[in-house]
């Protein structure tokens, strides 16, 4: 059974559509990143998997049950942008007050141990920093053993090396096989913690992939050059070739490898002026998200 | 210190399964565990201590006790009669078990202002366990306010027959359930860390209105009538007819009755716009 799974999701604010038409499955032990620009509808669609809100249509289900049935089971928890603490009590109290909630709950030390908080634990909430208090909140989501942790953003205000921490502090408790799915609109994030990256835009999915996968999708380069008396089909033949677009008197392929372009287009054509422009992650990352992609590399 | 509980399996389908064998907690998560800390966070806030607790007896002092050799009735105080000492202690104690009960409800108000009733959304606690808590938690605090201003009225030495002790404060504790009721509506309507303040100033002409501070007969005719139909006075009623001459009025139980619904079917009303937007 997977451990999330939706259909056609939707959601509106007003006449802005956040989400249009989410389909994500997510099996069981997978560590997703949901990778966006902010306002892609990333938070708006984990709030849906969370049913902190309700989809305008479409259906969610946590391991085969409504969210909130899955919440109340302690099978999903989730490390939220914006989920508040209570400012008057210490880092122990709330833990402990928060797994009085479940009906089976780990050990508070053992929780605070894995978040890496042990040392602060009686510590007033409002005395705590915000890496810390971002530590807590992920003491709390550990508290009933979930199968399925969901992380929203959950490095925001974090300095590099909180942010390093946290993440280990993740990647180590993933490693007993838990279910992440983490938002983020960091693109080396994703990179580094993630399995499986999928990457949404304007509330849809654009890519859904390995991360070596959505590099490749992204990572070419453009070789541009003036020809004519091209014949098309032998040029997309090439190995690596994602893309031919062909203009009156010049061509501009995709490609992943190159040079294999370049000696065919200077050895078996007229071509001159031969150009090799690549991008760099980041580019790809802006060029498959931003609002006026060029949508004809995309389709692999 | 993790030792008594060794990490979970390593293999996945086997850790996935025992993770799926989930019961959903009784109660609705009630529990006393919350309820203690509940508890404890208001005995923490001091502002609600100088209101519930501090302020009534202070005015019991200013105001009720050197009133102790007044007779209340046509009885003189050395043949058994009251003083009207006495009297002012009961509408104190009114007073602090209402500040104390509408403080417990409000305190929704700061919860959802910072995120806290949203992250509990993310926890197997229902509304309704939730309620209960903040209810119970408001009653704790209404009781302590009652309790420590008879105290300090008996240490003063004022006298009452015992009954009149019990029932009038068990008048006050309970009836201040209307104010909770006013609390949890208000703090679900308005989205503010200080709801309090707020509240203050509307509770202390509420206590003016229902005759705490000063007996209703010294206002207007036309204040007096208006008075009748606030909640403080209904509650200032059910709590002195216990003493002797005082009558068990059933118009102010009506009120009482009437107040609590608004509040409560307000509170309720309320509560689902809240969960529904998010």
């Amino acid at each position: 059974m997977p451990a999330v799974s939706t259909h056609g999701l939707t959601k509106d604010f007003g006449k802005v559509r956040a989400v249009d038409g989410i389909d994500l499955t997510v099996q069981p032990g997978e560590i997703v990143a949901f990778l966006g620009p902010n306002g892609a509808g990333k938070t708006t669609t984990i709030d849906m998997l969370l049913g902190l809100s309700k989809p305008d249509s479409g259906s969610v289900s946590i391991y085969g049950q409504s969210p909130r049935s899955a919440i109340s089971r302690g099978l999903v928890s989730a490390v939220m942008q914006t989920g508040g603490l209570l400012q008057d009590i210490t880092v122990r109290e709330t833990v402990q007050l928060t797994a009085t909630l479940f009906s089976d709950s780990r050990p508070v030390d053992e929780v605070l141990k894995r978040a890496g908080i042990l040392d602060i634990g009686d510590r007033r909430v409002n005395k705590c920093s915000g890496g810390q208090q971002q530590r807590l909140r992920f003491a709390m989501a550990l508290l009933s053993d979930p199968g399925l942790l969901i992380l929203d953003e959950p490095t925001t205000g974090m300095d590099v090396e909180g942010r390093r921490d946290f993440w280990s502090a993740i990647r180590e408790d993933a490693a007993s096989g838990r279910t992440v799915i983490f938002a983020t609109h960091y693109l080396e994030e994703a990179d580094a913690y993630a399995d499986r990256i999928v990457l949404v835009r304007r509330g849809q999915i654009v890519a859904d992939g390995s991360a070596a996968e959505i590099k490749n999708l992204a990572a070419g380069r453009m070789v541009r050059a003036s020809v004519t008396g091209l014949d098309q089909a032998a040029l997309a033949a090439i190995d690596g070739v994602d893309s031919v677009e062909l203009h009156s008197d010049s061509v501009l392929v995709r490609t992943k490898d190159s040079d294999a372009v370049a000696r065919y287009l200077l050895n078996q054509t007229d071509a001159r002026n031969l150009e090799i422009t690549s991008h760099n992650l980041e580019d790809a990352f802006i060029a498959l998200t931003s609002d006026d992609t060029n949508t004809s590399g995309k389709d692999n | 210190m993790s030792s008594v509980s060794p990490p979970t399996s390593t293999s996945p389908t086997s850790t996935s399964s025992s993770r799926l064998e989930r019961k959903v907690p009784p109660l609705g998560g009630f529990n006393l565990t919350f309820l203690l800390i509940e508890f404890k966070r208001r005995l923490r806030n001091r502002r609600t201590l100088v209101f519930t607790v501090v302020m009534p007896i202070a005015l019991f002092l200013i105001v009720g006790l050197p009133l102790k050799d007044t007779a209340l009735t046509a009885v003189p105080i050395s043949n058994g009669g009251l003083s009207v000492a006495a009297y002012i202690l009961i509408s104190m104690a009114v007073y602090g078990a209402m500040v104390a009960s509408t403080a417990g409800g409000g305190a929704v108000a700061v919860e959802r202002a910072s995120g806290w009733s949203r992250q509990l959304r993310l926890t197997p606690i229902t509304p309704a366990a939730y309620i209960a808590i903040k209810v119970i938690s408001a009653l704790a605090l209404g009781l302590l306010a009652v309790v420590a201003t008879f105290v300090a009225g008996w240490i003063c030495g004022v006298e009452m027959p015992l009954q009149v002790w019990i029932l009038s404060g068990l008048a006050a504790w309970l009836g201040s359930l209307v104010f909770t009721a006013l609390g949890l509506f208000i703090g679900y309507m308005v989205p503010s860390e200080n709801v309090m303040q707020f509240l203050g100033p509307i509770l202390a002409i509420l206590a003016l209105f229902g005759g705490l501070f000063t007996p209703l007969s010294s206002f207007p005719v036309a204040v007096q009538n208006i008075a009748k139909w606030t909640p403080a006075y209904g509650l200032g009623e059910i709590a002195r007819a216990p003493l002797p001459g005082g009558s068990f009025d059933w118009a102010a139980v009506a009120n009482i009755i009437a107040w609590l619904a608004i509040f409560s079917i307000g509170a309720a009303l309320m509560m689902r716009r809240d969960t529904k937007r998010v």
